[in-house]
């Protein structure tokens, strides 16, 4: 598979993932190599996202690659009312990848189909974030020893959070088991439980978060965002009773591990980060290790 | 005998029972604007089946699937006949296109295609009867009826 874009999780196959997951194995054992060395990776910020773009770029820099780029759109040609198609052909004669992270939905595909060379999304709105998905399934495999046969719990915005309807999609190779602890106002929607239904996954829903997930392997808490609320009351009432506390972990499993995408704001409280469970920081670090991955694997060299 | 409401065609292609509201958006769809072939067409023709009907006439053309099977999106019991020396030929049954390009709208307000010159293109999948129109962009499933067709 050389040369191909990632735009979104469905573009790889279980075989493909798997292999993903292998190479991050490899990166995290050693992750300052020289196997990019002489090679220029662009990474094309359209809305800044620091988080993101600085673990992308400290992926490529332990490798020895070169980095190009801007790191929001104020700064590059687009707001001279350039094109994406023409910036796109323009950095594809520089660089031999290209990171993307665009406002507009369908932006990376698009991307993917003019451009000479491999494109990474790095998130196109509200759509897809791959490399996400990529080192939460890591995170997953990494504290479980298995992706097969894992009870997920998906709390907080279901409706919305593009990171939990991609992991549905990507755990859908492995067997698992969910329940959706969502409020009402932000139930998941039935596009994500008719595919389930339709891969036989077998799935529960639930509105009330505390002792509904002493059975779980994984606990994948997303943040619930103001803005989603018409109703100010209603937005403290989820606020308060969706605020993961460390008594609430009291009979949860042993190998229970908690995941969030971060950044957190209510979400989770602080008394639960010196929980051995909490895991959200060192996820996030997996984050870098699936970046070596993804480069290595779109140019071919790995 | 009855008289025909349109002119007889020698060789060519009869779109009938087009619904008479939808006529000019399947001349759209057809891009019969831009086409050279002599074209007769009637609307508000009595039909037994539907009250009224539309109905298109075009010498020498016969369509490729992939153009004709557009219209099932606006005019899904239409009826193509393929006429040859003045005789129905062939009956060509109407079938869901599985993608259609450029000529349906994407719904998402926040998609590449409503901001930037990128052809809209779309993955069509019937369920239970809905027939659903999912953006290759995007990734946006919407229902052929909430969507707008150029
Ligand atoms: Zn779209």
């Amino acid at each position: 598979m050389k040369n191909r874009s990632l735009v979104s999780i469905t573009d790889y196959s279980k075989d493909e993932i798997l292999e993903i997951l292998h190479l991050a194995t490899e990166f995290e054992a050693s992750p300052n190599q020289k196997i990019l060395a002489g090679k220029i990776i662009a990474t094309l910020f359209f809305e800044p996202s620091t988080r993101t773009r600085l673990s992308f770029e400290t992926a490529v820099n332990r490798l020895r690659g070169r980095i190009i780029g801007f790191s929001d759109a104020m700064t590059s040609s687009s707001v001279k009312g350039e094109t994406l198609h023409d910036t796109i052909r323009m950095v594809a004669n520089y660089a031999d990848a290209i990171v993307m992270r665009h406002p507009l939905e369908g932006s990376a595909r698009y991307a993917s189909e003019i451009s000479p060379v491999p494109i990474i999304n790095a998130g196109d709105g509200a759509n897809q974030h791959p490399s996400q998905t990529l080192l939460d399934l890591y995170s997953i495999l990494k504290t479980q020893g298995t992706l097969e046969n894992l009870k997920i719990c998906l709390v907080g915005d279901l409706k919305y959070g593009r990171t939990v309807h991609s992991l549905i999609m990507a755990m859908s190779h492995f067997n698992p088991c969910f329940r959706f602890i969502a409020p009402d106002e932000l139930k998941m929607p039935d596009e994500y439980k008719l595919f389930c239904k339709k891969n036989k996954i077998p799935f529960e829903e639930t509105t009330e978060l505390a002792g509904n997930f002493d059975d779980a392997d994984i606990l994948y808490i997303t943040r619930v965002q103001k803005e989603r609320f018409l109703d100010m009351l209603e937005f403290e009432r989820v606020k308060n009773t969706y605020t993961l506390k460390n008594n609430m972990l009291r009979n949860s499993k042993p190998n229970l591990k908690i995941l969030h995408p971060l950044p957190r704001v209510n979400e989770i409280h602080p008394d639960v980060d010196n929980n051995p469970k909490a895991y959200y920081f060192q996820q996030a670090q997996n984050g870098m290790y699936v970046r070596q991955a993804i480069v290595t694997k779109v140019l071919g060299i790995k | 005998m009855k008289k025909l409401q349109v002119a007889a065609l020698k060789e060519g292609t009869v779109i009938d029972h087009i619904p008479p509201k939808k006529l000019f958006k399947v001349i759209t769809l057809l891009k019969l604007q831009n086409c050279d072939n002599m074209i007769t067409f009637g609307t508000n023709l009595e039909s037994k089946r539907m009250g009224r009907k539309a109905i298109i006439k075009v010498s020498e053309k016969f369509f490729e699937d992939s153009e004709i099977n557009r219209i099932t999106l606006i005019a899904p019991n239409a009826k193509i006949n393929i006429i040859k020396n003045f005789e129905v030929v062939e009956k060509r049954p109407l079938k869901l296109p599985d993608e259609v390009k450029e000529i349906v709208t994407c719904p998402n307000p926040a998609c590449i295609t409503n901001h930037q010159p990128v052809t809209t293109h779309f993955i069509v999948q019937e369920e239970r009867d809905v027939v659903l129109l999912k953006c290759h962009y995007c990734e946006k499933e919407a229902k052929l009826e909430e969507v707008k067709i150029k």
